[in-house]
């Protein structure tokens, strides 16, 4: 749990940064580049293998310790303790099952229409004299791949437009009300698992725990699920 | 007397392990409030055996917070509602005049109740037994602070060194997991010079002991530190997996 849970969350990291491209007003030039880098750059390809592989070992391992915790109380208390823990750390379950559904939704609505479904395409015509740029939406007829060349000092790039999906999607209240509400799940997730990983993996020194928790708090919790909250938010109000 | 309390006890009855057990409330009139918890249960007996009935069954022993005998998991919580205290140390102000107070044995697989609301906790022994010792060759008395140990080690060595092992930890935690007791065991020889042989070979046999008797695993929600009635600290837990992980897979 420990290992898989602090893998995920280094990769938050790296999500939040490249999806901070998202907010550049480019017509998403910036953001469709990295969205073809990363579904193509062989490296990255493995990385995202471990990271799903990760997501699946972190659910189904919950499951099973889960199970085998519940046999270890078989006759239930009459009375539940009212205190000595907060509440998200004896409801990850919970936490997790929505972050689980989050997961499922928000890969049908992007990674799946990315590689096999009705992304738009659009082509980027940026002046290399002058540095403007000029896009338009292309048909489906007139893309075959993603390309990018230089003809007549122009620059042209031909890419799927995940950008636009983004915002479509964005536009739909429903969608954002699960977006916003997956990371406050994800900010309860991450209050108790990240200095949860390092209490299991004995990594609990007293000079350390302060920043452990810091980081685990405020970065884990509050900053990086307020910066993908931003996101659904600011296409729908854009 | 005068400030003696009117009780209602909803009391956990049950024959033996095998058979189910169910509630039964008892009252439990004029109680003084310096009564220990215990003291309040002797007087509930004495007029059930008045009236020929069976006696509540409960473990005590010393009656003075260090044996580690007494449990009772009151309204919810391992040794009653007062933090840092055994059920024999609770007393009877920290409760009003008719409350109705909820009296549960510790429940857990790995303990299995004996009768009532005794269990039998001779996992912790067995837990102990594979590893919770330190090996000496009979000789002479050592001569004291021949070995120098700094005092902020010796400090942290006795503060796990006073887990009475009494299994609060395991009642108040959601998996019902030993890991509070066994890492609060090694921890006490793993910081002192004379548990180092035998460090490693302890932190393996203890585990592996503890996972034999079937308690649940950590998931850090930390309601045991929260319910230890000697403040045990999950620190302790921590250290515990640092050994575990380098007898794994450093030492041989």
């Amino acid at each position: 749990m420990c290992l898989t849970g602090l893998f995920l969350c280094s990769f938050l990291i790296i999500h939040l940064t490249g999806n901070f491209q998202l907010f550049k007003n480019d017509d998403g030039l910036a953001f469709n580049q990295y969205a073809h880098f990363m579904t193509h750059f062989t490296p990255i390809k493995v990385v995202s293998y471990l990271l799903y592989s990760s997501i699946l070992v972190h659910t189904i391992w919950a499951i099973i310790i889960t199970q085998k915790n519940k046999k270890s109380r078989p006759v239930a208390y009459a009375v539940q303790p009212k205190e000595g823990s907060i509440w998200s750390s004896r409801n990850m379950g919970i936490l997790g099952t929505i972050l689980f559904v989050f997961i499922v939704v928000h890969m049908s609505n992007f990674w799946y229409e990315y590689h096999w479904g009705n992304t738009p395409f659009i082509e980027y015509r940026t002046d290399l004299n002058t540095g403007t740029t000029v896009s338009k939406e292309i048909s489906s007829a007139e893309y075959t791949d993603y390309v990018s060349y230089v003809d007549n000092g122009v620059e042209i790039i031909k890419s799927k437009d995940l950008y636009k999906a983004v915002a479509f999607s964005f536009q739909q209240w429903w969608i954002v009300a699960l977006y916003v509400l997956a990371m406050v799940a994800l900010s309860f997730h991450l209050v108790h698992g990240f200095q949860s990983a390092f209490q299991t993996l004995g990594w609990n020194h007293s000079k350390y725990k302060p920043l452990i928790n810091f980081v685990g708090i405020w970065v884990f919790s509050v900053i990086i699920p307020i910066g993908f909250a931003a996101m659904p938010l600011y296409f729908l109000f854009k | 007397m005068s400030g003696n309390m009117n009780l209602t006890l909803k009391v956990w009855r049950q024959k033996s392990s095998s058979t189910p057990g169910k509630f039964v409330t008892y009252k439990a009139p004029d109680i003084s409030p310096d009564m220990s918890f215990l003291e309040m249960l002797d007087v509930v007996n004495e007029h059930l055996v008045k009236k020929s009935e069976e006696p509540i069954q409960f473990d005590h022993d010393c009656r003075e917070g260090i044996c580690g005998m007494c449990s009772l998991v009151i309204n919810g919580e391992p040794h009653g509602p007062k933090r840092a205290t055994t059920t024999c140390q609770l007393h009877m102000r920290s409760f009003k005049d008719n409350d109705t107070i909820v009296i549960e044995p510790f429940r857990a697989g790995s303990f299995p109740v004996v009768r009532d609301l005794a269990v039998d906790r001779s996992a912790f022994d067995r837990i102990q037994q594979a590893g919770g010792y330190v090996s000496v060759g009979t000789g002479g008395v050592p001569d004291a602070n021949e070995i120098a140990i700094p005092k902020v080690i010796a400090d942290e060595a006795f503060n796990s060194a006073t887990c009475i092992g009494c299994g609060a930890c395991v009642a108040a935690c959601k998996n019902a997991s030993a890991m509070l007791f066994v890492s609060a065991k090694i921890s006490q020889y793993a910081l002192l010079p004379q548990g180092q042989p035998e460090r490693y070979r302890r932190a393996e046999a203890m585990v592996n002991q503890m996972d034999t008797e079937g308690f649940g695993s950590c998931t850090n929600t930390y309601a045991c530190e929260a319910q230890c009635p000697k403040e045990i600290k999950v620190t302790n837990i921590a250290r515990m997996n640092r050994e575990f992980f380098t007898a794994e897979f450093v030492k041989s």
